[in-house]
């Protein structure tokens, strides 16, 4: 998988496919933080493509290549909070960080890389973990959708889990040849 | 104890649903259009015959500003020049 400091390198000279996957890579992380915050519809939209559109306006301020993601969810976070700060004009606000504190930003950036971990995994596995948990697809649906009977999705749910652990549990253990 | 056992993976896996389609397209698509979608407006706020000609004819008023014509990108001008 390309790393996220080429893609903004590539992005940075221009590269419009670049960016377009930046977009892809990011979009439900950035949609999960929206969603934390409880923002209405049409606020978390506003959110989203103001988060992307001043990202992109912005990268050549980013200093670190590998650090996109933490400095995307500051953003995503900090345009979120202006947002209810600004309805909070109307209606009074007890807590403008309500759902989306910094507690949630770590459990959404975990959720983060499982997913990446997911996308290391066969096609068949991606696509029904995918439409099962993330998706909330139903097994009928999952067995139409895949042309599978109906009866299987199950054990194949609980076998593509299991090889998502192992592949999470590979790339976030640490090396034993490098501990003292 | 397993820090990530198969339940928790899966409660992670649920916190990303994906984004509505939409949303993703026109995030992709916007920034990369903004300068030419800038020039347009400029021009259609300072020339009102260029004004009509693009409100009759968006698509081609992207052809000549070299900006793709993608729903999102159209649907951007038509707010920016309060058009229904």
């Amino acid at each position: 998988m390309v790393s996220d400091s080429e893609l903004v390198a590539r992005c940075r000279a221009g590269d419009p496919d670049a960016w377009r996957e930046l977009v892809e890579r990011y979009s439900r992380y950035v949609y999960a933080i929206t969603q934390a915050f409880r923002l209405p519809s049409h606020d978390a939209e506003d959110v989203f493509q103001d988060t992307f559109t001043r990202a992109y306006e912005r990268l050549h301020t980013l200093r670190d290549d590998d650090a996109f993601r933490p400095w995307l969810a500051s953003l995503t976070r900090r345009l979120c909070i202006d947002r209810l700060r600004a309805a909070a004009r109307e209606q009074p606000l007890e807590d403008l960080e309500g759902e989306g504190g910094e507690d949630r930003i770590e459990e959404l950036t975990e959720a983060f890389a499982v997913h990446e971990a997911l996308a290391q995994l066969p096609g068949h596995c991606r696509e029904i973990l995918d439409r099962f948990f993330a998706r909330d697809e139903s097994y009928r649906t999952i067995a139409d959708a895949l042309d599978l009977p109906s009866g299987t999705i199950a054990s194949r749910i609980s076998r593509c889990l299991a090889r998502l652990r192992e592949r999470f549990t590979e790339e976030t253990e640490p090396d034993p040849r490098l501990e003292v | 104890m397993d820090p990530h056992p198969e339940e928790r993976l899966a409660e992670l896996l649920a916190l990303l649903p994906p984004a509505p389609r939409g949303w993703v397209e026109a995030a992709q698509e916007l920034p990369l259009a903004r300068p030419g979608l800038d020039r347009l407006v400029a021009r259609a706020e300072a020339d009102a015959r260029f004004r009509e000609l693009l409100i009759a004819d968006l698509e081609a008023a992207f052809a000549q500003e070299g900006v793709e014509a993608d729903p999102a990108t159209v649907e951007a001008l038509r707010r920016r020049l309060s058009l229904p």
